[in-house]
């Protein structure tokens, strides 16, 4: 049973995880590049504005620090919680 | 040396090399020949997975899309590559703990259901034959330009040579040439990229130099382009113009697709470990960025030359002449283009000279009157031929544009080996040996994964000259198919315990048929033209168009799913079992073939 707690704790920190990493994956694509767009016209980035440029490369940038980020903090958790491969 | 030489000579060495890797790491085990014993490092399958996953789409059609129409194809930038978030934290590790093969077998043990089984083979099929068909297309281009042959002889080449190292190799030699595949590609894409970045900002790295100041006039680069394609009645590069809802839904589908392809997935089961398969998304995005986050600057920084060779006294002044096409080193491109059928030009008003423009513009036509102009005179350009023509309108040395043909064949060859595996191991894992004829021997089965090979490609060649539409849509099909049929049932598989063995073939169901309905009524049945009863312009649902609906068929799949689960008998606890296993990677051995 006890194992079983600790396999419920460690798949709601994973969700938990999950569900924030996916709302930044979201805000940074559909968010800053198309819909949030014209709210960031003001901020200017090398002849266009931000928008532009979370559309054009920030959010692949964004996209790559996510996954590593989620691969760091899983491994971690799956050590915290005595549910890892070793 | 001339130019025909020095492709022959780039394509050839790069064969030699794709070849004798293949033979070198020849699959002696059924082990072996789907996921390489599982030896592969994360960084080298990463780079595999890249190689695999960009096509002559991403290679060849991308930054020519991004070119002609500027920000509203940034969809395919951030479709292309959100995926791979999806993939990171809600398949990878769980379908490498599960520990079995092919994305079908999970779907048949989590929904205990050998329909699951068959209704997901059918789907991975479909979606990876019309994705091969695309690529088939492209290598038929590739070929035809840069060996100087017809489209029938480079597609039938091209055939040979995916024949060759994908049934000898398997998944390990494919691998390990993957890895030399995408070296050429990306070194064929960059290398031109930091030519004309350097040329046009002094700035080597060309994803800065999109954002840098143009070194001609002083101003932001980006500027500088707006202006001019303005000054043409063209749509400014920058600006938002296509409709919201289908952008946002376009890019769903893609991202949805993407982590839905059974040749992406397939090569997470390659990784030793749980933990390795969440580095090996994160890789394979690292590989993948490095084109992608060129990509922009490439279809930019073409877009500027192409214009500023139309009018090399400014949009101000006279345009091109057709003495000075005819004559001047830096527009033989031109005439080599021509050949292909996919750039033209007409003087229609007779005054020696080809104008570039925007004649469906209102200004332009106002000015066109003034000035005599007849309409836009560049009367051809094809979006596909602009990666491989970028060298030549950059003026850059012969063996530049010898690599690119290297690279281009690369990119389309890699994706269509890596989607013959994965339907030669749907027909001869799933179906013959988990189907038909469960006591095959190894080596029958290994025999029957390489007849399906030889079969897809058969049919995929022929698709290939025949081909049911551009290579886009068919790419498009591939990718609604996916999103709409296998990405949802994974998810479900994984994140829900309530799914039951008739909702998820009832979503898989669904999901497939709608996509495909609605693909087909603006496409033509079955890709026959003329049978369409709408069209992408004015589609049948408000403004989604049909390469946009995969995200639908996607939700569609997920509400069916738990409708139908939620009316049927409940899942049984030890499948229950086998998913909360799943969930941790606590006792992940190595895979085992079959059951």
């Amino acid at each position: 049973m006890s194992d079983k707690q600790s396999n419920n704790a460690y798949w709601s920190a994973n969700l938990r995880l999950i569900i924030w990493s996916l709302v930044i994956w979201a805000v940074v694509s559909f968010g800053f590049g198309i819909l949030l767009r014209p709210m960031l016209a003001g901020i200017s980035v090398g002849g266009s504005d931000l928008g532009f440029w979370f559309a054009q490369q920030g959010s692949i940038l964004v996209f790559l620090a996510l996954i590593f980020f989620y691969a760091w903090r899983m491994n971690k958790l799956d050590a915290e919680h005595g549910v890892g491969e070793d | 040396m001339d130019q025909f030489t020095i492709n022959l000579l780039f394509v050839g060495a790069s064969f030699a090399l794709y070849i004798g890797i293949a033979i070198w790491a020849r699959a002696g085990s059924t082990s072996e020949f789907y996921a390489a014993g599982r030896g592969i490092h994360p960084v080298t399958n990463g780079m595999a997975t890249a190689a695999d996953w960009m096509s002559a789409a991403s290679f060849i059609s991308m930054a020519g899309l991004i070119a002609f129409v500027g920000y509203d194809n940034s969809t395919f930038l951030m479709g292309w590559t959100g995926g791979y978030v999806l993939l990171a934290l809600l398949l990878a590790p769980y379908l490498r703990k599960f520990g079995k093969f092919t994305v079908s077998e999970f779907i048949g043990d989590r929904f205990y259901s050998s329909t699951a089984r068959m209704v997901a083979v059918i789907c991975l099929i479909v979606a990876s034959t019309t994705y091969v068909i695309g690529q088939m297309t492209g290598v038929g281009v590739a070929f035809g330009r840069f060996l100087e042959v017809d489209n029938t002889t480079g597609l039938l080449i091209g055939a040979v040579v995916v024949f060759a190292y994908a049934v000898f190799g398997g998944m390990k030699g494919v691998t390990y040439t993957q890895v030399a595949q995408y070296c050429v590609l990306i070194l064929a894409y960059t290398i031109p990229a930091i030519f004309i970045s350097l040329q046009l900002t002094g700035n080597p790295i060309p994803g800065l130099g999109l954002f840098g100041d143009h070194s001609a006039s002083g101003e932001p680069l980006l500027q500088k382009l707006d202006q001019i394609v303005r000054e043409l009645g063209f749509a400014e590069y920058t600006a938002h113009h296509s409709d919201t809802f289908n952008m946002v839904l376009f890019t769903l589908s893609l991202m949805i697709g993407t982590a839905g392809l059974p040749h992406v997935i397939m090569r997470f089961f390659t990784v030793p470990k749980v933990a390795d398969a969440r580095w090996s998304a994160g890789w394979a995005l690292v590989f993948i960025a490095l084109l992608y986050l060129t990509a922009p600057a490439v279809g930019a920084m073409a877009r500027l030359n192409i214009t500023e060779l139309m009018w090399p006294n400014g949009t101000g002044g006279e345009a091109v002449s057709v003495e000075q096409i005819a004559s001047e080193p830096e527009y033989n491109w031109m005439a080599t283009w021509q050949q292909t059928g996919l750039l033209d030009w007409e003087d229609k008003n007779g005054d020696g000279k080809i104008q570039y423009y925007n004649d469906k513009s209102e200004a332009m036509q106002a000015k066109a009157a003034e000035k005599g102009w007849q309409g836009n005179e560049l009367t051809k350009f094809n979006r596909d031929i602009l990666v491989l023509a970028n060298p030549e309108i950059a003026n850059l040395p012969g063996w530049v544009i010898g690599l690119v043909a290297a690279g281009g064949l690369a990119a389309a060859l890699s994706t269509a080996a890596g989607l013959l595996l994965a339907i030669s191991s749907a027909v001869s894992h799933d179906l013959i040996k988990g189907q038909l004829k469960p006591g095959i021997s190894e080596k029958g089965e290994l025999l029957s994964a390489r007849i399906a090979m030889a079969v897809a490609i058969v049919v995929a060649t022929y698709l290939g000259l025949n081909p049911p539409g551009f290579a886009a849509q068919t790419v498009a099909l591939a990718f609604g198919l996916a999103a709409a049929s296998i990405f949802p049932a994974l998810m479900m598989g994984i994140f829900s315990t309530r799914i039951n063995n008739s909702g998820a073939v009832a979503g898989m169901l669904a999901g497939l048929v709608v996509t495909l309905v609605y693909i087909f009524l603006h496409k033509g049945w079955f890709f026959i033209p003329g049978t369409n009863s709408f069209t992408d312009a004015d589609p049948l649902l408000g403004t989604v168009k049909s390469t946009s609906f995969g995200a639908i068929g996607a939700g569609i799949n997920f509400v069916v799913a738990y409708t139908v689960a939620g009316m049927t008998k409940e899942t049984p606890q030890e499948i229950k079992d086998l998913v909360e296993s799943v969930r941790v990677p606590k006792g992940a051995g190595t895979a085992v073939a079959g059951h």
